[in-house]
């Protein structure tokens, strides 16, 4: 089963008191293990370009499709055995302790 | 007779680990069900009621997926369904389908919802009353639920060793919850019947976990005041005016056998020593204000603070429990000032203050009860 894991800012920067995992060792266990199948960090959504097709017309726009204090900083790809898992593994991730992350079960 | 409800939802929890498909499975228990009604007084009840239930549901999804489609998933469910496991393991079913009704994924009132309607078999226009919701939106959220389960793969498994001693408190809230919302006031009464018959089953499913036993004990306790809790016209009556002899004796009794010599590992245990305590002559008042003492320690939460409060000004004398009760406003500190200054002796005061909690009651039957005790001042 693959999720799409969004790594997530938040607005409510109330941070977990306790140690952060570290990043590149999350990376590390989780390719190791066959978990992550991909990954990244992403640029900053000022630098992101909205897409539609209206009427025909390519219409772009400056800037994220919605204006939030969220923004999504980085993405996973899991395949995980169940949701179960798949929460395991977020709950190890840094960004689960200062921001947030939503799992995206796979269609079909 | 066989215990129907308990038929139903064993029924469903076990096509539900055959077929994977959870509408399926109440379809053919449902349909097995009716099958007992229509065929029983005919036919005479059968020796085995629950295995005969059992395999006409299993019949009826065999059927019924073998005329819906020749998928290669759908032959293995088939075949499945004609080996359908160990005793032992049908038994392990129910607790996987609590387990996953309250999976801490789902919407905490989907989780009541999903429980009541797939463990239980309660129709779904019973729980919408409840929930004060219409029936259909109750079906959509149920439906939402089961479609969340099955497309985020939310696993059908008791969960082992650490992840079951996190999981298990939600099991518990869910089946508290589930309570509570029979036993309020304008709840619906027979929902706390069936949070007991749920946590009877928890208890035998997992007799070894103290804070499972000690939620049944909590419930027996509570619930064993329930036709005393009431007056004729349905007016709450407070503790110590109410009739014990209308008590379920049989009920207290059975609670405080579940506690005696019980370890107390956690709010459970704690909170059914407190309803212990309030079955004694007059409460046992010194005993529950050691209890909420404890009990505020683990759950610190406002109500928790509030009854304490109530605990100590009954054991120690009212004006202990006004001590506590500084910095509370609104309803239902108010409530519980004016009866604390009643018992100090300041009628004019406290009056005025059952005035003031009636107007900020919740419900109808708690602003005629506190109407009532401002008249009597």
């Amino acid at each position: 089963m693959k999720y799409m894991m969004f790594v997530c800012t938040d607005t409510e920067p109330e941070t977990d008191e306790s140690i952060v995992p570290d990043i590149f060792q999350w990376v590390a266990d989780n390719d190791a293990s066959g978990r992550r199948v991909a990954g990244n960090q992403l640029v900053s959504p000022s630098s992101a370009t909205t897409v539609r097709v209206r009427g025909g017309e390519v219409l772009l726009s400056d800037g994220p499709f919605a204006e939030t204090k969220e923004v999504i900083v980085g993405f996973d790809i899991l395949e995980c055995a169940d949701l179960d898992e798949a929460i395991a593994v977020a709950a190890a991730h840094p960004m689960a302790y200062n921001g947030r992350l939503e799992l995206r079960p796979y269609h079909g | 007779m066989t215990d129907l409800p308990d038929s139903y939802g064993r029924i469903v929890a076990t096509l539900i680990r055959l077929t994977g498909d959870w509408n399926l499975a109440e379809d053919c228990a449902q349909e097995a069900m009716a099958a007992a009604l229509e065929r029983w007084p005919r036919d005479g009840t059968p020796d085995n009621p629950g295995g005969w239930l059992m395999t006409v549901a299993r019949n009826r999804a065999i059927d019924v997926l073998r005329r819906s489609s020749v998928e290669q998933t759908k032959l293995r469910e088939v075949a499945m369904l004609f080996h359908p496991g160990e005793q032992h393991e049908i038994e392990d079913d129910r607790l996987r389908l609590i387990f996953t009704c309250c999976h801490p994924a789902l919407a905490l009132d989907a989780r009541v919802a999903l429980t009541l309607r797939t463990v239980a078999g309660v129709p779904t226009a019973d729980i919408a009353r409840v929930f004060l919701v219409g029936e259909s939106a109750m079906t959509r959220r149920i439906t939402r639920a089961k479609s969340k389960i099955t497309e985020a793969r939310i696993p059908y498994r008791v969960p082992e060793g650490q992840a079951l001693v996190e999981r298990l408190p939600g099991v518990l809230a869910v089946l508290y919850l589930l309570f509570t919302r029979g036993y309020d006031a304008d709840g619906e009464p027979a929902f706390a019947d069936e949070a007991i018959r749920l946590a009877r089953l928890l208890t035998t499913l997992m007799p070894a976990e103290p804070e499972v036993s000690a939620l049944l004990a909590l419930f027996l306790l509570q619930h064993s005041r329930r036709h005393a809790r009431r007056d004729a016209l349905g007016d709450l009556v407070p503790l110590d005016r109410q009739d014990r002899s209308r008590w379920d004796h049989a009920a207290i009794a059975e609670g405080r056998a579940i506690l005696s010599g019980a370890a107390v590992t956690g709010p459970y245990a704690v909170q059914a020593h407190i309803a212990a305590g309030h079955t004694a002559a007059g409460s046992d008042w010194v005993s529950i204000a050691g209890w909420y003492d404890q009990l505020v320690r683990i759950q610190p939460t406002p109500m928790v603070e509030l009854n304490r409060a109530v605990a100590h000004g009954y054991a120690y004398g009212p004006q202990a429990g006004l001590a506590l009760l500084a910095g509370f406003d609104g309803y239902p500190a108010v409530a519980i000032e004016a009866d604390l200054t009643a018992k100090a002796g300041d009628r004019d005061r406290a009056a005025a203050l059952f005035r003031a909690a009636a107007a900020a009651a919740p419900s109808e039957v708690e602003r005629r009860a506190l109407l009532a005790r401002a008249a009597e001042l």
